[in-house]
């Protein structure tokens, strides 16, 4: 498929490019060719793809998530609502174990987080180029089709959960509790600039490092298939080495997909934790 | 990674997701899982108390069976004493019968010795007339009367 490419480089760097509408240089509004266009587009674009692949799979989550909860009764389960079952209870497990106060928000917000990460990532076992082939043909010079290597996508969630443990945390402690928390602890109180430093840091590290993490697997699993995809493009030898070794990469992306689902949903669990806890 | 109005709609959409979710997915799932977990909960104990209650019922029933056994017993001894009691009756009952016809018998014996006596005694008187009879109506001597009379003896 790289053939189509005139280098390596450029099909490596047009499978990284989203899908990004937004206004050009010269006034029009459009779809970007290339990272230059969509750079100089600035803010106010948005990443078609990122969104609709995003909003698409929450639908589908919901809608069977839904579909089971109104089917929902204390019988025997049918095969959807056992399925639903399984995944609701392990997640109430979860923040069970993790999240030691009462708030009706945070069991609901771990599953739609899970699964909806989980499905995210899973679009990355799609093969890399088939979707975007089929959008080229209907005229789309991009699509990227794994929203969470897009890191809007992440942030975009990781921001959000940013702002509950800011509005739990001013919630549960007052202003002037979650102030003390930051400015004076762990050193003693005249310290407190340090304090605020450290502290500071450390609660800007929460957002950032979730988002990274996430938007940084699924960035590096989604250029391992690229770089296995180039190989289909060399001698039939190297095809089948290729298709052998994407092989191996999916079986053993499954397992980072759910990973990363997971470790996404116990950090918003275990960080919203904190910002209820009374600190000592 | 460049940022644009995606992380803007990104965030709208995952509160969106989260509200629906918390609001009608979640509530009615939990509510089943909770409602099925009362229900076997209900139905374990409902089994252990119909243990319990089986326990009790064949304790009551060994008891009763217990008590039954005593009862009957009680009721055979009853009924062979009043066996032997009623053959003790029968015994005294025919005894005293069996006394009160001997009397009767002797009583009857006694009488018809009595009327066989009696009847005797009037035949010996009559003959005694029939002996005085003849002797007035012959005139006899005394030998003859002493014949006479050793005859009567001899009847007599």
């Amino acid at each position: 498929m790289a053939t189509e490419y005139a280098s390596s480089g450029e099909y490596i760097k047009h499978h990284l490019q989203n899908l990004t509408y937004g206004q050009h240089a010269d006034g029009t509004w459009g779809f970007a060719h290339g990272a230059a266009e969509a750079k100089a587009m600035g803010f106010w674009a948005i990443n078609v793809d990122s969104m609709a692949f995003a909003i698409g799979l929450g639908v589908l989550f919901l809608f069977l998530f839904r579909v089971a909860a109104k089917k929902a009764t204390a019988g025997v389960p049918s095969g959807l609502q056992n399925f639903v079952e399984w995944i609701v209870e392990f997640i109430d497990g979860s923040v069970r174990g993790s999240f030691s106060h009462q708030n009706a928000l945070v069991a609901p917000l771990a599953l739609t987080v899970f699964m909806w990460v989980f499905l995210m990532n899973l679009m990355d076992l799609f093969p890399v180029d088939w979707l975007p082939f089929v959008a080229s043909m209907s005229g789309l010079p991009h699509l990227k089709v794994v929203p969470s290597t897009d890191p809007n996508v992440t942030f975009g969630m990781s921001l959000s959960i940013f702002f509950l443990v800011l509005f739990y945390s001013v919630k549960m402690k007052g202003a002037g509790g979650f102030f003390s928390e930051l400015a004076f602890q762990p050193f003693p109180k005249f310290l407190f600039p340090v304090n605020l430093l450290l502290e500071g840091v450390g609660l800007i590290a929460k957002p950032i490092s979730l988002a990274l993490r996430l938007f940084g697997n699924m960035y590096a699993g989604e250029m391992i298939f690229i770089l296995i995809a180039l190989m289909f493009g060399g001698s039939w030898v190297l095809a089948v080495f290729g298709g052998a070794l994407q092989w191996a990469w999916a079986v053993f992306h499954i397992l980072i997909i759910t990973l990363q689902a997971f470790i996404f949903m116990t950090l918003t669990i275990v960080y919203l934790d904190m910002a209820h806890a009374e600190h000592h | 990674m460049n940022f644009n109005a995606t992380l803007i709609g990104q965030s709208i959409t995952f509160i969106f997701f989260v509200w629906f979710c918390m609001k009608f997915v979640w509530p009615p799932i939990m509510n089943a899982l909770e409602t099925r977990k009362k229900q076997i909960a209900d139905g374990l104990a409902a089994a252990d108390r119909g243990k319990h209650e089986l326990e009790l019922a064949a304790k009551k029933a060994g008891d009763n069976m217990r008590d039954a056994k005593a009862q009957a017993a009680e009721v055979i001894a009853q009924a062979e004493k009043r066996a032997a009691q009623i053959i003790e009756e029968a015994k005294m009952a025919a005894k005293e019968e069996g006394d009160r016809q001997l009397a009767a018998a002797q009583a009857n014996i006694a009488q018809e010795t009595n009327r066989a006596r009696e009847s005797l005694r009037e035949q010996v008187a009559g003959l005694a007339v029939a002996g005085a009879e003849k002797i007035l109506r012959r005139e006899v001597n005394a030998q003859t009367h002493a014949d006479l009379l050793g005859q009567l003896k001899a009847e007599l």
